[in-house]
């Protein structure tokens, strides 16, 4: 089959009524909750996750990524009119996107960083319907040596983009494979780590450790300090751009858009890496006469183009390896499994459906995004006004709903509370929750390869660095790690990060 | 004098030291196993020892190096959303989602700097009767209204 037919597949199972209408409820629910105050991505799709378990797999999935993409454009609403990115691919569009927004160019901003989202959302589809084929192919062939070297580069590499201390971030895997080591042994049957507690025998939730480190975690940190939220009204007739106007933001958004497709397929890549570099670019190249931090458009319009393109081609890995590159595809992962599918080369293969639905509704969630999001505009402005005091009630009840729904069972909901004040306390000492949430969905499947490896190897350690595949996997990941200790990359890192 | 300088390297050393601690002390229960044939023990065992050279790590960091304070903890909003929490997994099944959520919510107000009992009675009242339409009429949750502490099933 070629990309049309297959597409064309895809677009039988994404366009059935029930499929639109769980997007269509995705994307507005991830938006209205992506506007709100102190809940990025990753917190809406763990809070939303439960509500998807009685879904088929396909539209919970359809569900899931609709709930990402409109919690990512809600996210950028909220840097454009309040300065404060939802998110952190959001950070750099907040820069100059909210200094057109107090120019009274706000509704310029918002279709720039909606249309551009739109085109770079078309592109990465393609991008995924032709890439992702080919990937999984050559991904069939690897053994479990292979498997081990692919998931160790990208733990790494999650460990070298974390913010902050490097030690720190190892920790935070180690901590999370640990973690998702508790439960029964996969081989032998002998329950780990249980302390004695029945409660422990299938291992830790995942959906409670996610909920507590990021939902709850989140509200106590919020509690911090109180911030006061001053939108920037904006009326509807200044959305549409002058011809000039549009073809300033071409350029950028083209750029943005092959910038934030590459980086987003690379292993702890996703949306946050391409929005940075996509700003430095336009930056260096922008002839704008406005400059950078004042109000430029590029800086708005190649930035959220990077950044929906990489959201989009980081399901690349996820769906082609089963390995998760930032915290939100470990959340899929995580569905997926719950789902009863194991994520890896044979999605493709085995789930066409799952596999070609999902993408070709990334397509139609984006076109609704599009159409929902300039007319609701005003509606988006509104809630982002909410105030926190009455917000956070709110998801503290949500939370409670939808961990206790997963298997009926009070002990879920204390481990999220128990997980929540983990959360807190990391993100307060500084250490990332992310590569603990990556390393906790890996752990099983990591230590699952590693012994396999072992065993058909006879115990021989070697046999990872005599097979190319995983040689070379773990040779880009030991130099992935000595990259950012090195003093002068170290240094250039933190800059990057300040920015 | 040895003294603190780097107290976030510090303290995060010592919680992760009690917890490889608490790891260290489950494996003593399960079979290590050799590198040919792993036993249930073998592959955390490693990433113990990996943790305790991690947070011995930063323990020595944080006596050289310099680093931020930890900063204020806001206590009150921790214990009281944590204990929200555990009030709905306590309650829930005796006293039924609308009576164990109208508790967890109001307990979980008054973590707000300024508690505003009628915006909290307010907040209360909407959030049960939404999550009685939503989750209980709309998705079909098997969570019974009124548990049996209450006269309910």
């Amino acid at each position: 089959m070629d990309i049309f037919s297959n597409l064309a597949f895809g677009f039988e199972h994404a366009l059935t009524l029930n499929n639109i209408w769980y997007c269509f409820i995705g994307v507005l629910l991830g938006t209205l909750i992506g506007v709100l105050p102190g809940l990025g991505p990753v917190a809406t799709i763990a809070m939303l996750l439960p509500i998807t378990f009685g879904l088929p797999p396909v539209t919970a999935m359809i569900m899931l990524a609709g709930i990402y993409y409109g919690a990512q454009y809600g996210g950028s609403t909220t840097a454009i009119l309040v300065n404060l990115p939802g998110e952190p691919g959001s950070v750099v569009t907040a820069i100059d996107g909210h200094q057109l927004a107090r120019k009274g160019k706000a509704g310029y901003a918002l279709f720039t960083a909606a249309v551009g989202s739109f085109f770079a959302g078309t592109v990465a589809t393609f991008l995924i319907a032709g890439f992702a084929p080919p990937l999984a192919a050559v991904a069939l062939t690897f053994g479990a040596a292979e498997y081990f070297a692919l998931m160790v580069l990208g733990l790494a590499a999650a460990v070298a983009l974390a913010h902050g201390s490097i030690v720190k971030a190892l920790a935070m895997v180690v901590l999370g494979l640990l973690l998702g080591t508790m439960g029964q042994d996969l081989y032998t049957g002998a329950p780990r780590f249980t302390f004695g507690s029945t409660e422990f025998a299938d291992g830790i939730d995942f959906t409670a450790l996610a909920m507590g480190v990021f939902g709850i975690g989140e509200i106590i940190r919020n509690l911090e300090r109180t911030e006061v939220r001053e939108p920037i009204r904006s009326k509807l007739r200044d959305l549409i751009p002058t011809r000039e106007e549009f073809k300033a933001i071409i350029a950028p958004v083209l750029r943005g858009t092959g910038l934030g497709s590459m980086l987003g397929i690379l292993p702890g890549g996703g949306a946050v890496l391409g929005s940075f570099a996509s700003y430095s670019i336009e930056k260096k190249l922008s002839k704008n006469p406005v400059p950078f931090g004042k109000g430029a458009i590029e800086g708005v319009a190649g930035p959220e183009s990077a950044n929906n393109a990489g959201a989009q081609t980081s399901f690349i890995p996820m769906l082609t390896l089963g390995i998760p590159s930032n915290p939100v595809m470990a959340l899929m992962i995580g569905a997926l499994i719950i789902q009863g599918i194991v994520p890896g080369p044979n999605v493709i293969t085995d789930k066409p459906d799952l596999f070609w639905g999902l993408i070709t509704s990334m397509w139609v969630g984006n076109a609704m995004l599009l159409i929902l999001n300039l007319p609701l505009i005003g509606i988006w402005v509104r809630l982002m006004t909410v105030p926190y005091n009455l917000l956070f009630p709110a998801i503290v009840a949500v939370c409670c709903i939808g961990v206790y729904s997963i298997s009926n069972n009070p002990f879920d909901v204390y481990l999220m509370a128990i997980f929540g004040v983990i959360g807190y306390f990391l993100v307060k000492l500084d250490c990332e929750p992310a590569p603990l949430l990556l390393g906790f969905v890996i752990g099983k499947l990591l230590e699952e390869y590693l012994r396999r490896a072992m065993l058909l190897s006879r115990g021989d350690p070697l046999v990872f660095f005599q097979r190319p595949i995983s040689a070379t996997l773990l040779i880009l990941a030991i130099i992935a790690l000595l990259l950012v200790l090195l003093p002068s990359i170290r240094k250039k890192r933190e800059e990057a990060f300040k920015e | 004098m040895l003294s603190i300088r780097n107290p976030k390297d510090f303290f995060t050393g010592i919680l992760l030291l009690v917890t490889a601690a608490l790891f260290a002390y489950g494996l003593t229960e399960l079979q290590i196993g050799t590198a040919y044939r792993m036993g249930p023990g073998y592959f955390p065992m490693v990433l113990t020892g990996l943790l305790i050279v991690f947070s011995v790590v930063l323990i020595i960091n944080g006596f050289i190096t310099d680093g931020e304070a930890i900063g204020e903890i806001p206590w009150r909003a921790l214990i009281i959303i944590t204990a929200s929490i555990v009030l709905y997994g306590a309650t829930l099944k005796g006293l039924g989602l609308v009576l164990a959520l109208a508790l967890t919510v109001l307990l979980s107000t008054f973590a707000a700097e300024k508690w505003d009992a009628k915006a909290a009675i307010g907040v209360t009242i909407v959030l049960v009767a939404a999550s009685v339409a939503i989750f209980v009429q709309g998705l079909g949750l098997p969570l019974s209204l009124f548990g049996p502490w209450v006269g309910g099933y």
